[in-house]
């Protein structure tokens, strides 16, 4: 054998003589570890001198076998001397793995970190939304600390830039549900009341979730990314030192637009439904445009749209807050931010759902029917 | 294989360009087997685009360059492979893989390269590995996150080490370490070498290293090397750069320190 490294066994003055030739380098390690393991001999004599190269875990294998079973070494040049030499120097005790724990206690560990990540986000919502309380009327008695500059460019990417694709997802789910509705009320010859079941849908829930979600999806994300990478690469902090409150310049003018822009863009919505729905029922139940927009002003009374209006801001608000919350909350890595982004579209949109069915109760309550 | 004598590292008439920016042009540089290679130069002359043009992570526009005697240019990923597992790269921040702990890291390329290799024997290298690099017992549990930008570079240093290369590159080092931190540093970098009978190819701004560990030096200027050679012999060249950078009060610091310890 000429590169491979091998070694042979003799019995030599009553001690076990492994001489090693070729390579005892990483590439053999392999073998050679198992075939150590089996000799069960002791007095080793390990005998270098045929070996041609050795690296570090050559070394180590020498140095192991000088540690565990007393090996004796010989015929080792000066380099390779002071390979085993080194390695036997960094032969401290190491750990290398995380401590051990039983499933059982995993599991519970993280039933218990997960609550109090719950809490401490509900709390720590509660804590940045009184902060933004008090930058806003910081801003309202310093009307100059407005970002006017930077409150337009959010409309721009919050509003105008989601036009198209809330537009077009809430057109086609318009007429998603006219032909739904279509195929139930069929059944009970009241095919025409399609146009109310469209109408005050719309109006009432459909746009202003459909608008919610996509922004929640789109800009609270982008929100988490966004300030979370300034977080990493420390700009947020240095605002903080050079004066600049994150909160007023960062976080208001997202949220202000958010807030603004979630009634148009929600009302847009509602129409696009609407509209959607009108096309279904012009070509599929010759409901002509001026008989459907007549019945569609007939069916939606004005209060459906006081609620969109109404719960619009809320949610905007609630998106925005949770994506910027997020966002500030990113420490560490890189991988942070990647999560961070996904916690804020999930917390907007569960949050926007849970208020949306404490708002369906309320205005039942006050007869917004 | 190479032989004995042959440079390591070979790079002839390198051209580098960013659009219309030329970085490199005729750029030539031989590292030779067992030196300590030091690379400086101003900012933006290119220091780190050399590094990653040899390593290949960057194709230059033209030139010619040769690792172990073997061509880099246009290689196909399988034999560049070979080449490859025979040497470390240490990148500036460290680059370690935030998803893994220190000693997963310094497993990466023992798994990519030996399949095989039993888990306990690889735990075992991975710990050696960091004390050699000279981190702290408990470090090869940690993330890299948990871990402070010295110990990170360290850690970094471990898995370049991983696979024993012949060669290993070094991108600043030394930035950022605190001067305690930062000779250890060199310490560590000239023991390894003595030890393990490295080449080491090191981009510097840190005189302090220069004059402690480094072999050769190479300056780079004008898109090129102006200059090769211990720091002596470019103190005696008439460069206006060379003479304000190894002159200049920091120069002249370093410069004390070291001759300082010699006498010592």
């Amino acid at each position: 054998m000429s590169v491979a490294s091998d070694f042979s066994r003799n019995v030599e003055e009553g001690r076990c003589v492994l001489k090693f030739s070729g390579n005892l380098t990483i590439l053999r390690v392999r073998k050679l570890s198992e075939q150590l393991n089996e000799i069960d001999a002791d007095d080793l004599t390990v005998d270098l001198s045929d070996v041609d190269r050795m690296d570090t875990v050559g070394a180590w294998l020498v140095h192991k076998l000088q540690r565990d079973r007393g090996a004796k070494i010989v015929g080792a040049n000066k380099e390779q001397k002071l390979l085993i030499e080194h390695v036997t120097q960094a032969d401290q005790p190491m750990k290398v793995k995380r401590e051990y724990e039983s499933p059982l206690i995993r599991v519970l560990g993280q039933v218990g970190a997960s609550a109090k990540i719950v809490f401490a986000t509900l709390f720590g919502l509660l804590g940045f939304f009184g902060s933004l309380l008090i930058s806003t009327l910081n801003i309202i008695r310093h009307p100059r600390r407005l970002r006017i500059n930077a409150i337009a460019q959010q409309f721009e990417v919050v509003g105008v830039h989601a036009l198209f694709i809330i537009g077009l997802m809430t057109f086609l789910v318009g007429i998603v549900i006219a032909q739904q509705g279509a195929v139930q009320l069929r059944q009970f010859g009241v095919e025409a009341l399609t146009v109310n079941l469209v109408g005050r849908s719309a109006m009432k829930e459909l746009g202003v979730l459909m608008t919610a979600i996509m922004v929640a999806g789109r800009s609270g994300s982008a929100f988490a990314a966004q300030i979370g990478s300034m977080k990493l690469s420390e700009e947020v902090d240095a605002m903080r030192t050079i004066g600049v409150s994150p909160m007023e310049a960062l976080v208001f003018p997202r949220v202000a637009a958010t807030v603004l822009l979630m009634p148009l863009l929600g009302f847009y919505a509602a129409i696009m439904v609407i509209i959607g729905g009108g096309i279904f029922c012009w070509l599929s139940l010759n409901i002509p445009p001026v008989t459907y927009v007549q019945s569609i002003r007939d069916a939606v009374p004005m209060t459906d749209l006081w609620q969109t209006l109404v719960k619009a801001p809320v949610f905007g608000m609630i998106i925005a807050m949770a994506g910027c919350y997020q966002g500030m909350q990113v420490q560490g890595n890189a991988e942070e931010v990647g999560l961070r982004t996904t916690t804020a579209v999930v917390q907007g949109i569960f949050l926007v759902i849970v208020l949306d069915a404490f708002f369906a109760v309320f205005f039942t309550a006050i007869g917004w029917t | 294989m190479a032989r004995k004598d042959e440079p390591v590292i070979e790079v002839r008439g390198l051209k580098n360009s960013f659009g219309k920016q030329v970085v490199h042009e005729g750029l030539d540089i031989e590292v030779n087997r067992g030196e300590i290679f030091g690379v400086v130069g101003g900012s933006g002359t290119g220091k780190s685009v050399l590094m990653r043009s040899i390593i290949g992570l960057q194709v230059p526009d033209e030139g010619e360059v040769e690792v172990f005697g073997e061509s880099m240019i246009g290689r196909d990923e399988e034999e560049a492979k070979h080449v490859r597992r025979r040497w470390g790269v240490l990148f500036q921040g460290g680059a370690l893989f935030s998803t893994l702990t220190v000693a997963e890291n310094i497993q990466v390329p023992i798994r990519e390269y030996y399949p095989g290799i039993d888990q306990e024997l690889q735990d075992e290298i991975a710990a050696y590995k960091i004390s050699m690099s000279g981190l702290a017992s408990d470090a090869g549990a940690k993330y890299p996150s948990e871990l402070s930008g010295g110990m990170r570079k360290r850690a970094g240093i471990a898995r370049a080490l991983a696979l024993d290369p012949e060669l290993l590159f070094l991108d600043e080092p030394t930035a950022g370490l605190d001067p305690i931190g930062a000779a250890a540093f060199d310490q560590l970098i000239l023991e390894l070498r003595d030890a393990l009978g490295l080449t080491v190819f090191l981009i510097t701004h840190d005189l302090d290293t220069l004059y402690a560990i480094c072999d050769r030096i190479a300056v780079i200027a004008d898109r090129k090397v102006v200059a090769v050679g211990t720091i002596p012999e470019l103190l005696a060249l008439d460069h206006e750069w060379i003479q304000e950078y190894f002159r200049g009060p920091r120069g002249h610091a370093a410069a004390n320190r070291v001759n300082e310890k010699a006498e010592v």
